[in-house]
């Protein structure tokens, strides 16, 4: 049954990334790439009908992560307590950004929230890769000093950041020069990713040199994955080991690389959605091969007098867990109904749609 | 500390719940004016949802930025009541994201966006299906609320967990219907009020009259029928759960301090003096709480002085304002809309300055009025956090320190000030600006 809803839960984790990414990466490209208040329509128009849906499978995984997993869901949302309250404080900004922009017309008014909605998605997208490198690092649970916890076992409370910024201090902050690299790698991917968007769903004036830009940043994406790889061993020994025993889960890096490599061909590209369809590989890969890589723990101990919290022992009981097979089955069902009406009527090139225009 | 961990989420709970009240009844009624123009094809019904669902979108935002920290809170501030109950009331908060919220925002945009390319009639069932999914998102998070009021189907484990042990309790639970549907008749007052007043403005005004005498009309009508339901039969059951699950509250709720023989009287008005346990300056009619409660004048009605000190509401003489502020309100509405629609029989509303007046001033009250229905319900469970079973005290993050849950409160206050300053302006420029007349087809 946890297994059940440990994939089920990965699944919309990855839903979500994919989804409301392109809309970070659209607000990046919005700050740096939009400099015309047409190429700014044409950004905005992209993603108008679809982020508040997009941004509703984080409600969702939210949901069933405190339904699924209650323990996790309260050892890890009490334990990163500041960073997700700016990740609220940010996810309103960045709404308030995109839907109070068109309300006034006055040249201030756009531009405070121009800045608003860019700065708020490119925040987001580095919290988010910098939640993902605590995850792997792993914490320090029942928050243990000298061999003695001083909280209850799987309790423990990060800081924003420690002086030394070391992801193997003694006390942990949740910003360090490893959760920090995976929140560059998330800021460049999701970047890649919005501008594949962009040039998918608009006849924007700035796809060719988004192109170029995709292009480019792929390079950095490569040497800052390279990077990662061979730094990884300093907060997880063994990152290969689930690998080893389970050969077919290679396919998840494999993904990954082929959605990496894929990318450089952007510019050749005669059908416009592909990049996009190839940066979605690179994240559903990325994602996935670093949970798997840790699995089944999917909070890390770093001390060795508490257990790693794993989804055994975060897991609701088995009769809740399966009732809730049967509604989640029938709602997942009716969502994918949804998604297919949604993008259906705002299929194709999305430049007139008005978004915003009061 | 728990102080604080109780305040901001009082605070970002009931900002939120400012929204959500509007969105749920301005669905029902933006559905109903598409509905009206599909079967009239007079072009004004069309107009008016226009002009609504701008209100309804800018309000929307509001709800949605503003929920969103309160599915977190459970599990930043409200830990280790997140970590015993989630097993159930996690059920009732995911199926509310997997069926309602998606629903609603896979639709909106339609609604919002899609009018030309869908054409009238599935425009009309996407609207439709927003207000479904706001309506659908109400009753689960009230099933979620119903719960703590009166926990049922649960087990409770050695270590304290609670786990689910009967799916179909959650939703046959007896609070669960009667608070559902009060709560909506609460968000259909307000939407009424907000409709009804903002026509009114139209024809004080001499704008936009076609579309002023609309509004009235359609708020006066929502809106008498919604306040009598409110008060029969919705109020007087959810009345009754009180009574029957949680007697301490009523008597609190009431102002009854002493048990009387030969059935209570109401109280209308009077100031609680918890120490010397008696009440100031009271005004109350007698034998009638006894009447309302149980259909009898001489029924006993348990009063505060039958139970032990420890069971006592913590807060009894803000329990009892919010109970009476509550019903005062609602019997105000149900006064001046009867009177308001007797006006409109007579075709004299729209001349009537004074009841324009008083409907333009009157629009905060039905905010005010289910604000303090919450508070009643709230400060009515304290000190539980789930009725009888889990103290508020236990339930908070025991590894959050008072120093980063006040940073954040104050965080939260700026944040939402803002909101409420834009939310006000931007909607105050889409009113006055008034609904646009497109040409008959
Ligand atoms: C415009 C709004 C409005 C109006 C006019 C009324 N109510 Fe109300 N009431 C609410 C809005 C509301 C609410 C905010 O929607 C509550 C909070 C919890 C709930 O489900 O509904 C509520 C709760 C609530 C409760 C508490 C239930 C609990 O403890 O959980 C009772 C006993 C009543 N109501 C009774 C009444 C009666 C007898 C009314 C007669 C006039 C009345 N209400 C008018
Ligand atoms: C239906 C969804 C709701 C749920 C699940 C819910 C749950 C909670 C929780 C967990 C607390 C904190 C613990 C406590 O102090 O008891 C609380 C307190 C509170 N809530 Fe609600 N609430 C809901 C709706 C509302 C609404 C709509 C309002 C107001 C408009 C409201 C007003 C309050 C207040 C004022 C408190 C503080 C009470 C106190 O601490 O004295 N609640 N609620
Ligand atoms: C503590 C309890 C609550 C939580 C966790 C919560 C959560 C949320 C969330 C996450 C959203 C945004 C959904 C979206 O993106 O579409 C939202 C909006 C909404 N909430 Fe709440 N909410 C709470 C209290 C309430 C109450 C008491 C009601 C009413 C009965 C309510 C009704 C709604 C409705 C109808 C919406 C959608 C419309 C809108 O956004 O304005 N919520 N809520």
């Amino acid at each position: 049954m946890e297994l059940f809803w440990y994939i089920v839960l990965m699944v919309m984790l990855v839903t979500y990334i994919i989804l409301d990414g392109y809309d970070f990466g659209a607000g990046i490209i919005h700050l740096f790439f939009g400099k015309n208040d047409k190429d700014k329509k044409a950004i905005t128009n992209a993603i108008g009908p679809f982020w508040d849906a997009n941004e509703v499978w984080l409600i969702a995984v939210g949901g069933v992560l405190f339904f699924a997993f209650p323990t996790l869901y309260a050892v890890s949302f009490s334990g990163f307590y500041l960073p997700l309250i700016f990740i609220l404080w940010l996810l309103i900004f960045r709404a308030i950004g995109l839907e109070l922009r068109g309300q006034l017309k006055n040249k201030m008014w756009e531009a405070i929230w121009d800045k608003s909605f860019g700065l708020a998605s490119l925040l987001l997208a580095l919290f988010f890769g910098i939640a993902l490198g605590n995850v792997v690092r792993g914490v320090n649970l029942g928050m243990v000093t000298d061999g003695v916890s001083t909280h209850e076992a799987h309790y423990f409370f990060l800081p924003l950041w420690n002086p030394t910024f070391s992801p193997n201090a003694e006390h942990l902050g949740i910003i360090d020069w490893f959760t920090l690299l995976l929140g560059i790698i998330s800021v460049v991917a999701l970047t890649i990713h919005g501008a594949n968007w962009i040039i998918f769903k608009t006849n924007s004036s700035i796809n060719e040199r988004l192109k170029k830009v995709v292009f480019n940043l792929n390079i950095v994406l490569v040497l800052l994955v390279i990077c990662s790889v061979f730094v990884w061993h300093y907060v997880d020994p063994q990152p290969f080991k689930n690998f080893m025993e389970q050969p077919l889960l290679w396919v998840l890096p494999g993904i990954t690389l082929f959605g990496l490599f894929g990318l450089f061909n952007v510019k050749k590209f005669k059908k416009h959605g592909l990049g996009f369809l190839f940066s979605s590989l690179f994240l559903l890969g990325g994602l996935s091969s670093t949970v798997a890589s840790i699995f089944p723990k999917v909070l890390p101990s770093t001390n060795d007098v508490n257990p790693s919290l794993t989804i055994h022992n975060v897991a609701a009981d088995d009769y809740g867990l399966s009732v809730g097979v049967y509604w989640f089955i029938i709602a997942a069902v009716l969502v994918v109904v949804y998604m297919f009406i949604q993008y259906r009527v705002f299929r194709g090139k999305m430049d007139d749609v008005g978004y915003g225009e009061h | 500390m728990l102080f604080y961990d109780r305040m901001q989420f009082a605070f970002t709970i009931t900002f939120h719940y400012l929204f959500p009240q509007l969105t749920m009844g301005l669905a029902l009624i933006v559905v109903y004016f598409k509905w009206r123009f599909l079967r009239t094809k007079e072009t004004v019904f069309n107009d008016a949802a226009k002009f609504w669902m701008k209100i309804f979108a800018l309000n929307f935002v509001m709800g949605v930025v503003t929920g969103i920290p309160m599915e977190f809170q459970f599990g930043t501030n409200w830990a280790k009541f997140s970590e015993l109950t989630g097993g159930i009331i996690g059920q009732t908060l995911a199926m509310e994201g997997m069926f309602s919220f998606f629903l609603e925002s896979s639709f909106l945009g339609l609604f919002l966006f899609g009018e030309k390319l869908l054409g009238q009639k599935l425009h009309f069932l996407t609207g439709f299906l927003v207000f479904l999914g706001s309506w659908a998102s109400g009753y689960l998070i009230i099933a979620t609320h119903s719960w703590m009021q009166h926990p049922v189907g649960y087990e409770i484990l050695e270590n304290g967990k609670f786990v689910l042990n009967n799916f179909g309790a959650l939703f046959s639970n007896p609070w669960l219907l009667p608070s559902f549907l009060h709560n909506q008749m609460g968000s259909v007052i307000t939407t009424s009020f907000v409709i009804a007043g903002v026509g009114a403005f139209y024809i004080l005004n001499n704008k936009h009259s076609k579309f002023g005498k609309l509004f009235v009309k359609t708020g006066v009508i929502f809106g008498l029928i919604s306040s009598v339901l409110a008060a029969f039969p919705t109020g007087d059951l959810a009345a009754k759960n009180v009574v029957k699950h949680q007697p301490v509250a009523f008597a609190a709720m009431e102002g009854i301090f002493e048990t009387e023989e030969g059935g209570s009287e109401i109280i209308l008005i009077g100031q609680p003096d918890v120490e010397n346990k008696k009440l100031d300056n009271k005004l109350a009619v007698p034998n009638v709480l006894s009447f309302l409660t149980y259909q009898r004048w001489d029924a006993e009605i348990k009063g505060l002085n039958e139970f032990d000190e420890s069971l006592y509401p913590t807060n009894i003489p803000g329990l009892y304002y919010a109970y009476h502020i509550m019903v005062g309100l609602g019997t105000i509405f149900i006064a001046l809309l009867g009177i308001a629609l007797i006006q409109l029989f007579r075709k004299k509303l729209y001349s009537t300055k004074w009841i324009l007046w008083l409907l333009v001033f009157m629009i905060p009250f039905p905010y005010i009025a289910n604000t303090a229905g919450w508070y009643t319900a709230e400060l009515g469970r304290q000190p539980w956090l789930v009725y009888n079973l889990l103290k508020t005290a236990d339930g908070i993050s025991p590894n959050v320190s008072s120093g980063n849950t006040l940073f954040t409160l104050l965080g939260f206050i700026g944040l939402y000030l803002l909101l409420g300053m834009l939310f006000l302006i931007l909607a105050g420029k889409i009113i006055n600006k008034g609904p646009e007349t497109s040409k008959e087809i």
